[in-house]
């Protein structure tokens, strides 16, 4: 029980932890100022999420690693985030699409986990929905705007779309500790929303002229610790200071 | 960005009651997106309950060149200030 309570905890902290680290990647190179501020503050946001997963988890471990330990101490195969949040920033239309298809899932998923029996997985998704709602109004005005903008804008937006799209339907896996955690009443049956999910993309993507995709085959491997070859990378900057300077304090 | 976003002026209410403030500027394509940026730029940090967005180029403004016309024929009149009053001591906040 632990065991799956552990890893499930991961599975919703790792694909924040991921993200907020690639937004960061942009501090300081946002297409303005304004976008830049913007961008960096949703990081902070799921880096801020990312340590009420972490002290909790923590804490139910009980073996005397703490928050960091666990965000920053992990190997590539023990993080269990999802495939779409290591996609690189190969433009500011990349970033947008991708945030987008990742804010729509965690609003729905924050939804239902607001409702789980585990009152601090509860507790923390009450908390965090207030700042995922503004990320997914933020991510889909983007959209809106680059789709429905310049020829130049929507060209490159409905790449992205097109190169992320086979990354959406890894949000909807489920691994064993999800599986475990959703028999208990703790986990969030993500299969309950994915029509709505799907549904909400199309909203948007009608509203900025874009087309959905045709995919016919999706990545996955995330969520059982398989990533991309952009994972490696990802860590390299993640945990840069605890590797050169083990344990240090500051 | 060849072609710049318009400026923006930024208006912010700290707290109910209170008269919304100039912030700052900033730059966005559209008054949404002003809103937007101004939650980002200048509110993070828990400043304000309500925000005022207008573009720039509609305020419009007095020339410095015209203070000493408009504004100097006041600086000997400090009759005109509500100082010569006795207030009660009982009155407060005046």
């Amino acid at each position: 029980m632990t065991e799956h309570l552990y890893k499930y905890i991961l599975g919703i902290a790792d694909n924040s932890l991921i993200l907020g680290q690639r937004l960061g990647e942009l501090c300081g190179h946002g297409p303005n100022l304004e976008t830049d501020i913007a961008c960096t503050n949703i990081s902070l946001d799921l880096l801020g999420q990312v340590r009420s997963y972490f002290q909790y988890a923590a804490k139910i471990t009980g073996d005397g690693r703490d928050e960091d330990d666990i965000a920053m101490m992990r190997k590539e195969r023990e993080y269990l985030n999802v495939l779409l949040v290591e996609q690189p920033n190969t433009d500011f239309a990349y970033v947008m699409a991708r945030q987008f298809l990742f804010d729509i899932h965690h609003f729905l998923f924050l939804q239902e986990l607001q409702k789980s029996k585990d009152l601090t997985l509860s507790a923390i998704a009450n908390k965090c929905i207030k700042e995922v709602s503004y990320h997914q109004r933020f991510s889909s005005d983007w959209i809106k705007r680059l789709g429905d903008g310049t020829e130049v804008s929507h060209d490159k937006v409905q790449t992205a779309f097109n190169d992320l799209w086979p990354y959406t339907d890894e949000l909807f896996h489920q691994n064993e500790a999800d599986k475990a955690m959703i028999m208990e009443g703790v986990g969030v049956d993500t299969a309950i929303f994915k029509d709505t999910y799907y549904q909400r993309l199309k909203h948007i993507l009608d509203e900025a002229t874009l087309d959905i995709p045709e995919t016919k085959y999706f990545q996955k491997g995330g969520k059982e610790g398989i990533h991309s070859e952009h994972m490696g990378y990802i860590l390299n900057d993640l945990q840069y200071m605890q590797r050169t300077y083990p344990d240090m304090e500051w | 960005m060849k072609k710049n976003w318009p400026l923006w002026e930024v208006f912010v209410r700290s707290k109910n009651g209170l008269e919304h403030r100039h912030f700052g500027s900033l730059h966005a394509a559209d008054a949404e997106m002003a809103l937007e940026n101004a939650r980002d730029v200048y509110t993070r940090r828990n400043e304000g309950v309500s925000i005022w967005v207008v573009e720039s180029k509609h305020i419009t403004a007095s020339n410095p060149e015209n203070n000493g016309e408009l504004f100097e024929p006041a600086q000997d009149k400090v009759y005109r200030h509500p100082t010569f009053y006795d207030v009660p001591d009982d009155v407060k906040h005046m």
